[in-house]
């Protein structure tokens, strides 16, 4: 199968699809999923069900992933086939009892809305994104393996595997610049390459679906949105490699994602999209779906796998690293949702264009979750580099209740806290790690000035100590101590020298732990601490 | 990190520790050169012949021109590589610790079976920790004797699975595993049952022979133990003096 | 009394007294120390008030109850140097032990269940348990710790030789936690 033959398919898919003039989209991604999108999707239906009056236009009700705006679902988009969330009337808060009323506006021929329910579709919001991992979020049919052909869908895998060598494909990947949106920031194309060059004959591929940060869904929104465009981006990674299986790692707390992903794996398979002889080429890959049991300890590669093959899920001192000696041995790639769903647009694309979106040493866009005391919550998808004032205030809308910003929380447990001095600066992976936090996965935690920091640094430590895996010794008992130590403070109990034995403990966890999760567990102490030392402070008893 | 076998080429390298050259296998790891030169590098859960964990943290070293520390048991040599064992600033991490394991148990040594010969004791009294800084975790632990031989007092514990090690890769049954999570980690045999019956355990002692502490010891040697039986002296007595 | 000679106060919190025996276990040299110090308050003695100013202060035991802990900042508030003397007030070993248990379940142990005739739990007259068993920097700041149970007395000699000398002592060469 070449470019043309898929064209041909997509065209006979967009045909099958019938004649509509009007798509009436809802969002079926979790948190519209809880809010009542299936109620909603069924009285569309019934109202589409209805005559319709002559000259109306053809309206049909279709599933789509996350549009974004969470914190007002469930989300109606009204479109032309093929039209973006700019081009859509947006509602928003839609129940059952508003869908005739939809439905009747979505078939008249004058412009008309319903007021009511309008969400404005040129709120910064919606025009200061950029849609590269999400370009199909919220337009296409998560459940439908036509519907993602249909827009295009599988194109650069069959042009990687009808006209490019596995290097050609990696040296784009490197001409991209992307970088691994897990966190860590290493390069993508670097690691392709070195996995690539391992002699061994069996090699795998993974794709770290564990997303685990209080606060953060961009993964889960993606897997739940646009599932092929995973799968894609992993068949892809395996034929520049030399992988012949690949994994999931997905937490069984995500049970709607999973879900999409065994229907888009079994449908991408019955199509010979997947399996043997993909696209009768002679490259074979498969894919598997492994459930995580709700550790967080296995987002980290190395707990990642032992949890993969079965075993318990702790991490072991790198190196050797996964790439050379991964899943049972075998050179090992691991990338994370997001990185595997930014490669079909760079293989169609070309890397050049990829690089030349984003800053100088971080390439691309960036999906983040918005959570906490702002307006707009949801996920935003914006190039790299943005600042956080205009991320927080222009796309989120700011603090609501009329309450004054205080902090923002990135990078999860892992990270720390920034305060409205330095709202400016323009998020990528290097600039935030100046001011002693980081990126990370792409979680953003917005705390109004009710906010007390110490309770924030509380919570996640909290969370680090139950998360730890208890194998090594800084992290396992340095956790427990810490948050004990912050409780104390918490309760205006502790004195002078609790902090400064706090204070040393976070050296001595950061800098001895075993893995990432205890190296990182005391960040979001010491960032409070650097902005809101005073709160700490002011609740220290007289020294004894 | 899997034990590797010597491989029949190896190289030589020289590396310097503490300020002395040396030259190493480039097979070995830090801890093994550094044990090999009598330089003194405190562990826990490192042991010659078992596996490599990395958990303890006690034997992390400073490298010249790596902003990280590295264990040095799960650490290669390499040539060139600088490595200082015993800074002022390695020094007070693992004072810290040994007083985080003193914390998260009840390690009452003057009445533990292994006082004397105990390697947490010993390290504590190497590192300098002649008191603990942070609050005892102060939790209750269970004890399990029903092993006909041996006994698992949970609350000595330093989770460093030397006992699971041995028990896996050089008995071969695998009776000891870890569960739970944190500082709720436990050690246990078969699927958490009574050690006494479980299923796969040879009674070969191993586990006990190298655990560092009095989690894993003998049957009969606490205190309580040491009854007297006198029953027979006024049986033989009486029957010697009716003959 | 002489000025020149440096004062000692000594007391038994919550221990079993080991730790005074293993001070008399010093033996002769209790007669040489006896020319540099001066025994000012002591379970030893007989003197029962804790002057205004001591050199130092000995601590044996942990701190269980009320008494303990006033004992304990009288100590602190009267005494130049602080010592932690044996495992009970370095951290809180046997009495500790109690820890993991609820307060209630420990009394009925050792008023009930453990007695034959006529239990009670005594409530006149007894300062009242704490909760937790606290080694004694858990309540005050403490300056010398000397670990074992008991120290020997060579430990005790030593550490109070250099104290006298004006050194400052290094427990970790002569004793340790259980010793």
């Amino acid at each position: 199968m070449n470019l043309d033959d898929l064209e041909e398919l997509a065209v006979k898919y967009r045909e099958e699809q019938g004649e509509t003039d009007r798509e009436v989209r809802v969002c079926v991604a979790t948190a519209c999923h809880s809010s009542g999108a299936p109620a909603v999707i069924e009285a569309l239906e019934a109202a589409g069900a209805e005559p319709a009056a002559d000259g109306a236009r053809r309206c049909k009700v279709k599933g789509v992933g996350c549009m974004g705006l969470c914190s007002v679902g469930p989300m109606v988009a009204v479109a032309e086939p093929g039209a973006d969330l700019r081009e859509s009337d947006l509602y928003k808060s839609v129940t059952a009892d508003d869908a005739a009323e939809i439905m009747a506006s979505a078939r008249s021929t004058d412009d008309a809305t319903v007021e009511r329910l309008h969400c404005p579709n040129d709120m910064p919001f919606f025009t200061r994104q950029r849609w590269i991992v999400r370009e199909n979020s919220g337009i296409v049919d998560p459940d439908s393996f036509r519907g993602y052909v249909a827009v295009g869908g599988y194109a650069a895998m069959v042009q990687a595997l009808s006209e490019m060598t596995p290097q050609e494909v990696i040296n784009e990947i490197s001409t991209s610049g992307l970088r691994g949106r897990g966190g860590g920031g290493y390069p993508t194309g670097l690691k392709w390459s070195t996995v690539a060059k391992m002699p061994a004959e069996q090699k795998y591929v993974i794709c770290n679906a564990d997303e685990g940060d209080p606060g953060a869904f961009m993964d889960r929104a993606i897997l739940e949105s646009d599932p092929h465009r995973v799968l894609e981006g992993m068949a892809i990674a395996a034929y520049a490699i030399g992988a012949n299986k690949g994994y999931i790692y997905i937490r069984a707390e995500y049970p709607l994602a999973v879900e999409r992903l065994k229907t888009a794996i079994r449908k991408a398979k019955r199509s010979g999209f997947l399996g043997n002889h993909i696209c009768e080429t002679q490259f074979n890959f498969d894919i598997e779906i492994r459930l995580g049991a709700g550790a967080f300890v296995c987002g980290e590669e190395t707990a990642l796998m032992a949890s993969v093959e079965g075993g318990r899920g702790h991490p072991t001192p790198r190196p050797p690293y996964p790439a050379e000696s991964g899943l049972w041995g075998r050179p090992t790639l691991i990338n994370n949702v997001e990185t595997f769903a930014n490669i079909a647009p760079i293989v169609s694309n070309g890397g050049a264009w990829f690089a030349g979106i984003g800053t100088e040493k971080s390439k691309g866009t960036k999906v983040f979750a918005l959570a906490g005391n702002i307006l707009n919550g949801g996920l935003i998808e914006v190039d790299m580099g943005m600042t956080l004032r205009e991320i927080i205030f222009d796309i989120g809308g700011g603090i609501p209740e009329g309450k004054a910003f205080k902090a923002v929380q990135t990078g999860g447990p892992s990270g720390g806290c920034v305060p409205d001095a330095h709202l400016d600066i323009g998020v990528d992976y290097d600039s935030l790690k100046t001011l002693g936090t980081m990126m990370g996965s792409g979680g953003m935690i917005v705390m109004d000035e009710t906010s007390s920091m110490v309770d924030v640094a509380r919570y996640f430590m909290e969370f680090c100590m139950t998360e730890s895996c208890g194998k090594c010794v800084p992290c396992r008992t340095g956790t427990y101590q810490m948050h004990g130590l912050l409780d104390k403070i918490a309760r205006a109990d502790a004195t002078h020298a609790d902090l400064a034995l706090l204070e040393e403990l976070c050296e001595v966890v950061q800098a001895t732990s075993l893995c990432g999760l205890g190296q990182t567990a005391p960040n979001p102490v010491l960032s409070t601490l650097r902005y809101f030392r005073e709160e700490y402070e002011e609740k220290l008893a007289g020294s004894r | 990190m899997p034990r590797t076998p010597p491989a029949t080429q190896v190289r030589v390298v020289t590396l310097t520790i503490d300020g002395q050259a040396l030259s190493a296998r480039e097979d070995e790891t830090i801890i093994e050169v550094c044990r090999e030169n009598k330089i003194p590098i405190p562990s826990l859960c490192w042991m010659d012949g078992l596996s490599i964990v990395g958990a303890c943290r006690l034997c992390v070293v400073e490298m010249a021109g790596s902003p990280r520390l590295s264990a040095a048991c799960s650490t290669r040599v390499a040539e060139g590589m600088q490595i200082t064992t015993n800074s002022e600033r390695l020094q007070r991490y693992r004072r810290t610790l040994v007083e985080m394991l003193f914390a998260e148990r009840n390690h009452v040594c003057s009445v533990c079976v292994s006082n004397g010969h105990c390697e947490l004791q010993w390290l504590a009294q190497t590192c300098g920790v002649d008191h603990v800084r942070m609050p005892y975790r102060n939790h209750a632990y269970d004890v399990d004797s029903s092993h006909e031989m041996f006994r698992v007092d949970h609350n000595r514990c330093v989770l460093c699975t030397r006992c699971v090690r041995v028990c896996d890769e050089i008995e071969g049954a695998h009776t000891w595993d870890v569960m739970g999570r944190g500082s709720d980690c436990k050690v246990i045999t078969d699927l958490a049952r009574p050690w006494g019956d479980s299923d796969t355990c040879t009674s070969c002692g191993k586990c006990v022979q190298v655990c560092p502490t009095g989690a894993l010891v003998k049957q009969g040697t606490s205190v309580g133990e040491m009854v007297k039986d006198q029953q027979f002296l006024p049986i033989l007595a009486r029957r010697r003096h009716i003959r | 009394m002489s000025g020149n000679r440096v004062t000692v106060a000594t007391a038994w919190l919550d221990g079993c007294s080991g730790c005074h025996m293993s001070f008399l276990d010093m033996d002769e040299r209790l007669v040489e120390l006896a020319d540099k110090i001066d025994i000012v308050y002591s379970p030893l003695v007989d003197s029962k008030t804790l002057p205004e100013q001591v050199d130092v202060g000995i601590l044996e035991g942990s701190i269980s109850n009320e008494e303990d802990l006033h004992k304990a900042q009288e100590f602190r508030r009267h005494c130049k140097l602080l010592v932690s003397l044996g495992d009970c007030a370095v951290n809180g070993n046997v009495p500790a032990m109690r820890n993991p248990f609820k307060l209630d379940a420990v009394f009925e142990r050792s008023y009930r269940d453990n007695v034959d005739t006529q239990p009670q739990i005594p409530t006149e007259g007894v300062p009242s348990l704490f909760k937790t068993v606290r080694p004694i920097h858990g309540v005050v700041q403490v300056d010398v710790f000397v670990p074992g149970c008991p120290p020997h007395a060579d430990t005790i000699y030593y550490i109070l030789s250099e104290l006298i000398g004006g050194r400052t002592p290094d427990p970790s060469q002569v004793t340790r936690f259980g010793a």
